[in-house]
């Protein structure tokens, strides 16, 4: 395989504004879908009939390929980057609503009755001791979440909305390898970097579960 | 005072968790409630705090209905211990020992402080105050629990098998130093147990109740031993009940025999006609039992036989004194007083002369 090292050196700048553009076309979905899991999460936990038809239609819009996904947003979004973001949005409600309910659940009951038991009323107790026990379960799904819409955001070039998608497939139209590898290369940089930075970010707000592993 | 006027908990099954329960805690005192599991003892706990609403009947801490405050607000004047501590596990060891202060509204530096100066309170070095509650033991967290719910000086605490959950060593150590403190803060208590040990050892009071949440005998420690009310609280109390009576028994008034006591320095021979000899250092306090028989020269060089465990005249018990004789080689316990200098021995059989205040009738029901 030849890499024609002076394409890349002239076009880095194309390339990293690329990049931008996929980090944002991927992550914004995510924290869309956070937005969206929290409190979903939250009222499936309170209500625990509500958790499985939630998870099943999570699991559901899941298993639409996305290509599917566009046509029927494209309607209404038109060729924008909505039509991208938001089935990614939704893709991630399948990973990240089961991770806020289990992060909650992982609230022991003696701490749970404690918190109770001091003076803590429902929102407070949510807001001030269950959200943050869960911290760790929902960055955790964050993790895989945000990965994953790194990589499938490529797709949106479909529709022309894909960050470095753009150069897999124009390298593939101009049967340019090096483009193609490129773009490939920077993508699962942009996962790892992400990823490094979701954990860093965890043990930062949760040096008790840190330290948990340690002595674990 | 906690007052409890015909409560009765129903659950919408049919399952009744108290049965018409009507009940007095007294201030400043350790109302200890013990029963079988599924017994209710929790669910009256907890009624107290509103964690329980009951179906019909009402509680009163100092003649004021529980529901006259909103639930969060009565709370956080109520100190609140449970078995596995429950301490937040995101929250440093001060934090969480400044919750109730923080949901008080109190500042960070007061509340802090205060939570500073519980830990010493509790037996806990203030180095700790940083940590997180997960690099803590079970028992050194249990402390923290009691620090908890210390924390905003609530005049009533109540305590659900707070020590349950550890090792019978940290176990009694916790309950001696819980006596300690009680001692000084003189707190409206209520302590749910199963253990009728732990409710003899730190009930003022003991409320018994049995499955289908009913109470059977309220008493103190002393006249529940002595008198169970029926077959059910006997049973309970287990088959050590006369020993246990002991327990209440003082030793300051105990007979206290010299005879057998020797200085190191006294010549063996003198002491021949004696089958065990304690022999004690200057200071009187106990070296070691020996057979003086046949020992050439001083006792100081005969081969001594540990003390084994002494009792404090006075402070400890009839019960604490015949568990000394008992496991004394010469079937002798040792009497010492506050410096550990021996007072002087009394064999098994003078202990259990000591009149005790259980032992007015001879009625047994078992």
């Amino acid at each position: 395989m030849d890499i024609d090292w002076a394409w890349i050196g002239d076009h880095r700048d194309t390339l990293t504004e690329h990049a931008l553009i996929h980090l944002r076309l991927a992550l914004l979905p995510v924290v869309f879908g956070l937005l969206i899991s929290l409190p979903l999460g939250v009222l499936c936990r309170r209500w625990g009939w509500l958790y499985p038809p939630t998870l099943t239609i999570a699991n559901v819009l899941y298993a639409i390929p996305s290509l599917a996904l566009f046509m029927i947003f494209i309607q209404y979004t038109g060729l924008t980057a909505s039509t991208v973001m938001i089935p990614l949005t939704l893709y991630s409600l399948s990973v990240l609503v089961p991770n806020v309910v289990d992060g909650l659940a992982s609230v022991s009951e003696p701490v749970r009755q404690a918190a109770t038991a001091m003076g803590f009323g429902p929102l407070r107790r949510l807001l001030r001791v269950e959200l943050p026990i869960a911290v760790p379960i929902v960055i955790a799904g964050t993790r895989v979440a945000a990965v994953s819409s790194i990589s499938l955001v490529a797709v949106g070039q479909l529709i022309g909305q894909g960050g470095l998608g753009y150069d897999i497939i124009r390298g593939y139209q101009l049967q340019f390898q090096t483009q193609i590898v490129a773009a490939t290369v920077l993508i699962v940089l942009l996962a790892l970097i992400t990823d490094a930075l979701l954990v860093t970010l965890q043990r930062v707000l949760t040096p008790w579960a840190r330290a948990r592993g340690r002595a674990a | 005072m906690i007052t409890f006027e015909g409560v009765t908990k129903r659950y919408p099954g049919g399952t009744v968790a108290l049965d018409d329960v009507s009940l007095e805690c007294p201030t400043g005192r350790i109302t200890v409630f013990v029963g079988t599991s599924g017994g209710g003892k929790t669910t009256a706990l907890r009624t107290i705090n509103r964690m329980v609403e009951p179906t019909s009947g009402r509680v009163l801490i100092d003649g004021e209905d529980v529901r006259e405050k909103r639930p969060a607000e009565l709370r956080r004047g109520i100190g609140y211990v449970i078995q596995h501590a429950g301490l937040f596990p995101h929250r440093t060891i001060e934090d969480n020992i400044a919750t109730v202060p923080y949901l008080l509204g109190w500042n960070k530096k007061k509340a802090r402080e205060r939570a500073l100066e519980l830990m010493e309170r509790v037996g806990l070095d203030r180095t700790m105050a940083k940590r997180y509650p997960f690099q803590l033991s079970g028992g050194q967290q249990q402390r923290v629990g009691v620090a908890r719910a210390l924390a905003a000086d609530p005049p009533v605490m109540l305590m659900d098998e707070p020590f349950s959950a550890v090792d019978p060593v940290v176990r009694a150590e916790l309950q001696d130093e819980f006596l300690r403190l009680q001692d000084e803060l003189h707190k409206t208590i209520v302590f749910v147990t199963h253990d009728i040990d732990e409710a003899i050892k730190l009930g003022d009071k003991i409320a018994v109740f049995q499955t289908g949440g009913k109470l059977v005998q309220v008493d103190s420690p002393e006249d529940l031993l002595a008198h169970p009310a029926d077959d059910f609280v006997a049973g309970f109390i287990g088959q050590n009940r006369g020993i246990r009576t002991l327990s209440f028994a003082t030793t300051s008034g105990l007979r206290l025999s010299d005879d057998a006591v020797r200085p190191g320095s006294a010549a063996a021979a003198d002491a021949a006609g004696l089958d065990w000899v304690l022999v004690v250092d200057d200071e009187r306090r106990p070296l070691g039992w020996t057979r003086p028989a046949g020992v050439e020269g001083t006792l100081a060089e005969a081969r001594l036989d540990p003390v084994g465990a002494t009792f404090r005249v006075g402070a400890d018990s009839v019960r604490v004194a015949l568990d000394a004789a008992v496991l004394s080689p010469a079937g002798l316990a040792v009497g010492v007083d506050g410096d550990g200098a021996v007072v002087g021995t009394a064999a098994g059989t003078d202990l259990l002369a000591v009149p005790t205040h259980g032992s007015s009738g001879p009625e047994d029901d078992g």
